[in-house]
């Protein structure tokens, strides 16, 4: 067996493949936070809670509707989406105006109150969720064991983080709201609905949060804290990978998992804090993030 | 934002609508119990409400002996900061008498010196630090319910004897992991087994295991041991099974709850082996206290640590029937040497005595977790594998390091 830095390499791939199927889940998450920031400029503190609502969604589909994994892959979205536009035409949309501050409080304080309803009713320990037949198993790689749900996992949310920026960079409805950031007025003056744009791209964010809930329903228990344990990562990724931009937040989660992955193989104590080390050390060369446009 | 006549009168309102701020001085004949734990994290089931339930079902049952008894709770949020602070100022301006649960051990240890510095009782029933009754054992504090010892002895000791001679583990890395850790270790070396080795995670906050499961793995052990408690107990299972671990190496969870395998649903945690010291289904006594407890938390049946609460609370208030509230309040000493001079008698853990250095002398229960087939009903979990008695789960008298026994 030949060893790397005095680590078996088997041992070390492994951890290296993990630490993508992590960065899976940081990349889904920070893309829908991206979004949010790039377009509406609000700091949505609530991302993690809404990723947990899509992770009960599917729960509670199973649980009381009989509802399998693959509906539920759309229907959590579309419904905690919807919850998300209620969300931003009631409390989000007043907030425009006024200094980041707000949005941040305001959201965080949404989030409070998301986790202890849930907490209230289901309890901390978590609730079983189990992985679709179809997908359980783990394939032998040599190296390691993988498990055929984390990799479906890795595949879906590469598809999934490059079919959102294409829209956004390549496309005409990308190119509108790309143009609705930079300046509101002018937009509207051609005819186009900016509110409404805004609100549909806030839904869209949500959604993408509850789609990453259920893909991580199976891996992790279905628990009301789930979303406060990504949700500080999560902000470093966006901030490491340059706020609002969409391209930073993707590459960068991919990239965080993997470095948070090989901590845990030299020095696991300290994998929860690398990703703040990063994080420091970034802000210091360059303030505006890896990929971010200095203001 | 200037302050309007609406706003002024709003707030003024708000502010009277407030409760007035308890009493210094309280009535001599109450006595006041602060149930302190986890509302909010990871051990909010294992403990939690039904902790606070529990309790008020002790007092509830123990009804009026001349003096009024009062239950109060707060969240410590696993913060040693915290759950002193909110001991410290219960005792200063509440006038709380006894302080009951306290997991998380490195906050139980913080609520122990409050409470040794205030001389009031403390009973720790949901931390597992071995040291409560070892060298930072008090006058003034009993441990209930389990301790690191007992959970190494009565897992580690089966498992070890089954033929798992080697282990690896996988630590929550606070003072509760890695003293289950070092006791396991001290028991599967003296055993004749041997450590390969360990990974200590961060906690709170970790939820990915994966990257400890595979280095578990490679290092060839044939015992997988998860020195971890509630949430963190069930992720590492599940994501255990997820890569084939369990295939490979026994998984001992040296420190489950009836709460987490209930989470982990049968299907999963079939077949594992863990230590209480309570099981609901034991007896016609820890049945009919379930019977009278779960309607009030239908949602989370009662484990040892709540068990516990019930148990000591109902001990706690005899000693201080027996003593008198007046001198039941001069210091959690007095009442504690009572408790210690008297054998428990209650449903939840039947007839026992507590030692010198303040640990309840509880037999443990080694259970397997049932398959779903053999599951009758609505938490019916457990089969018993062996018990091992009060004298060897508790760390032989001599060697506990606690000044009371040699004073």
């Amino acid at each position: 067996m030949f060893m790397i830095f005095g680590i078996p390499g088997p041992l070390l791939f492994g951890q290296l493949l993990l630490g993508l199927i992590n960065g899976a889940f940081y990349a889904l998450l920070s893309l829908g936070l991206a979004v949010i920031f790039g377009l509406l400029n609000i700091i949505n503190f609530a991302h993690g809670s809404l990723f947990m609502m899509g992770a009960f969604a599917a729960w509670i589909l199973l649980e009381y509707l009989g509802i399998g994994y693959w509906p539920a892959l759309i229907l959590s979205p579309l419904i905690i989406g919807a919850f998300g536009l209620l969300l931003e035409k009631t409390v989000i949309s007043r907030l425009y105006k006024l200094d980041h501050l707000y949005g941040l409080l305001l959201t965080f304080g949404l989030s409070l109150i998301i986790e202890g309803l849930f907490r209230n009713y289901y309890g901390s320990s978590g609730m079983p969720y189990q992985i679709p037949p179809a997908l359980s198993g783990a394939t032998d790689l040599g190296f390691m064991f993988m498990p055929n749900y984390r990799g479906w996992v890795v595949v879906v949310a590469v598809v999934v983080c490059f079919a959102t920026w294409l829209v956004i960079e390549k496309t005409r409805l990308g190119a509108t709201l790309r143009a609705a950031t930079e300046n509101a007025p002018m937009v509207q003056a051609f005819g186009v609905n900016v509110p409404r744009l805004v609100t549909l791209t806030y839904a869209a964010g949500v959604a993408l949060a509850a789609f990453a809930g259920v893909l991580a329903a199976p891996i992790y228990s279905v628990n009301p804290n789930m979303g406060s344990n990504f949700i500080i990562v999560v902000f470093a990724v966006v901030v490491i990978g340059g706020m609002g931009s969409i391209l930073g937040s993707i590459l960068t989660g991919f990239m965080l998992g993997v470095v948070e992955g090989l901590t845990k193989v030299f020095y696991p104590q300290g994998s929860a804090t690398v990703i703040f080390v990063v994080m420091v050390i970034v802000l210091l060369m360059r303030p505006a993030g890896l990929f971010g446009k200095a203001a | 934002m200037s302050l309007t006549r609406r706003a002024l009168l709003g707030s003024t309102a708000a502010a009277a609508a407030l409760p007035p701020r308890r009493s210094r001085a309280q009535a001599a004949n109450t006595i006041r119990i602060g149930v302190l734990n986890d509302q909010s994290g990871p051990y909010r089931d294992t403990g939690g409400t039904t902790s606070v339930i529990c309790t008020r079902q002790a007092v509830e049952e123990f009804g009026s002996h001349g003096f009024t008894v009062d239950v109060i709770t707060a969240d410590h949020q696993n913060k040693p900061d915290l759950g002193a602070s909110i001991a410290r100022q219960w005792i200063d301006t509440d006038g709380v008498d006894m302080i009951i649960d306290v997991p998380t051990s490195s906050v139980a240890l913080a609520v122990n010196t409050v409470c040794r510095e205030k001389n009031r009782t403390y009973i720790n029933v949901g931390a597992a630090t071995a040291d409560l009754t070892g060298k930072a054992c008090a006058p003034n504090n009993v441990h209930w319910t389990y301790d690191t010892y007992m959970l190494a002895r009565s897992t580690g000791g089966t498992m070890v004897k089954a033929g798992g001679d080697s282990w690896y583990f996988i630590t929550a890395d606070y003072v509760f992991g890695q003293q289950l850790q070092r006791d396991t270790s001290t028991l599967v070396t003296k055993a004749g087994g041997k450590v390969m080795g360990a990974s200590p995670y961060p906690f709170p906050g970790t939820t990915d295991f994966s990257s400890y499961l595979l280095q578990a793995q490679a290092s060839g052990a044939k015992v997988l041991g998860l020195c971890n408690a509630g949430a963190d107990t069930v992720n590492s299972i599940k994501q255990a099974h997820e890569f084939s671990v369990n295939k490979k190496m026994k998984l001992a969870a040296m420190l489950m709850f009836i709460t987490d395998v209930n989470a982990l649903g049968l299907e999963t945690a079939q077949g594992l082996n863990l230590t209480e010291s309570f099981y609901w289904d034991f007896n016609d006594r820890s049945r009919a206290f379930t019977k009278r407890v779960v309607p009030k938390t239908p949602k989370n049946w009662p484990n040892m640590i709540h068990a516990g609460c019930y148990s000591g609370t109902l001990h706690f208030l005899k000693a201080v029937a027996a003593l008198g509230a007046a001198k039941a309040k001069e210091g959690g000493s007095t009442v504690v040497a009572q408790m210690k001079a008297m054998p428990t008698d209650d449903d939840a853990y039947g007839k026992l005595t507590i030692r010198a250095d303040g640990r309840l002398m509880a037999p443990a229960y080694l259970f397997e977790v049932k398959s779903p087939a053999e599951s009758k009903g609505p938490w019916d979990y457990y089969k018993l594998v062996e018990t091992t008695s009060a004298e060897d789960a508790a760390v032989p008298a001599g060697e506990t390091g606690c000044s009371l026994v040699h004073a």
